[in-house]
């Protein structure tokens, strides 16, 4: 039972140690991304390179869910309804093609994941505004 | 060639400029104390004793405490022999990380791979199994299938491929670039998975 304790400590610490490492060098890049979570509509910057030139495009649509919180791999996606289509995009949070993240529009929801809006239509699919 | 020895500490991932996401692998490394040095006159080779890891000097028998005393050293856990090092180095020396590796090395990384038990065919050998669920066949999908043939041999060949342990073995993977080198935690950043859980030593070879 000691070992077991003394082995789950030195995994939580080994976990400690990978974050220290890296958060100091990612850290101004998460202090400018804004707070958002799911029913958040929000513009994000993509970088996009097209031979040796560089352009931003704006994806905007519904945050659907958030993962993997303050790790190096948090990512979230993106759900919009293009044309009549349901596209979703997955973004790296502290990837270096996310350029810039706006929140547009704070979403009233009831949970972290809002997967039930692939299948809402019409109505359904409205998401009320957060009234702060 | 040089080396050291370290701790498998877990993985995350780095950003490229171009935003591709590099998966990388944690590494605790060094500091690694010279606890003898063998030579052609002694020992009949030349080679390079390192100690790694600190340990209780109750857990260490009186012989080995001598050996440590000589190097002036703490007790160490993990004792590990590099031939042919390529740096002149005396007994007691201490060694860390930036002393032999750089940013962008490319290194051999040695470990042992995490158990897996008694394993079947299809694991540990990469066989297919036997077809599929039909044409009569129901109880026997992950099995070897035929091991040989009849009357002649009678016998079964050495070395054919059959279930057994699985993992647990030393295990060179060659290639890995060192990302970074953080030489005031003693940390290594090394692109790629190395074999092993956490908290296993991985010996560093460049």
């Amino acid at each position: 039972m000691q070992s077991f304790f003394k082995r789950a400590k030195s995994l939580v610490m080994s976990l400690e140690i990978i974050k220290g490492i890296l958060d100091a060098e990612y850290a101004e890049k998460r202090n400018s991304i804004p707070v958002f979570g799911a029913g958040d509509t929000i513009n994000v910057h993509v970088k996009i390179k097209e031979g040796n030139k560089e352009r931003i495009q704006v994806y905007q649509g519904v945050v659907i869910q958030r993962r993997n919180p303050n790790s190096m791999g948090e990512s979230f996606t993106v759900r919009k309804t293009s044309n009549g289509i349901g596209v979703e995009r997955i973004f790296p949070l502290l990837s270096p093609t996310v350029d810039k993240i706006e929140v547009v529009r704070r979403g009233k929801v009831r949970r972290a994941r809002i997967f039930y809006l692939r299948e809402a239509k019409g109505k359904a699919a409205r998401i009320k505004e957060k009234r702060s | 060639m040089l080396g050291l020895i370290g701790k498998k500490i877990g993985m995350t991932r780095i950003y490229e400029t171009e935003g591709k996401a590099i998966p990388c692998t944690v590494v605790e490394l060094g500091p690694c104390v010279v606890s003898q040095v063998k030579t052609i006159e002694n020992d009949g080779y030349e080679a390079v004793q390192l100690g790694y890891g600190d340990v209780k000097e109750k857990s260490v028998s009186s012989s080995m405490l001598g050996h440590f005393k000589k190097a002036n050293s703490t007790p160490k856990r993990k004792l590990v022999e590099f031939r042919s090092f390529d740096k002149s180095v005396s007994l007691g020396d201490t060694l860390s990380a930036a002393d032999i590796f750089a940013d962008g090395d490319m290194i051999d990384v040695i470990g042992t791979s995490i158990g897996k038990g008694f394993q079947g065919v299809v694991k540990r050998h990469g066989f297919a199994g036997v077809g599929g669920q039909t044409h009569g066949q129901h109880n026997r999908a992950r099995h070897p299938g035929s091991i040989g043939s009849c009357s002649f041999p009678s016998r079964v060949f050495k070395g054919i491929r059959m279930a057994g342990r699985l993992g647990n073995a030393r295990v060179t993977v060659q290639n890995l670039k060192v990302l970074r080198v953080l030489a005031d935690k003693n940390l290594v950043i090394i692109s790629g998975s190395l074999p092993g859980s956490k908290n296993s030593y991985v010996i560093l070879e460049k």
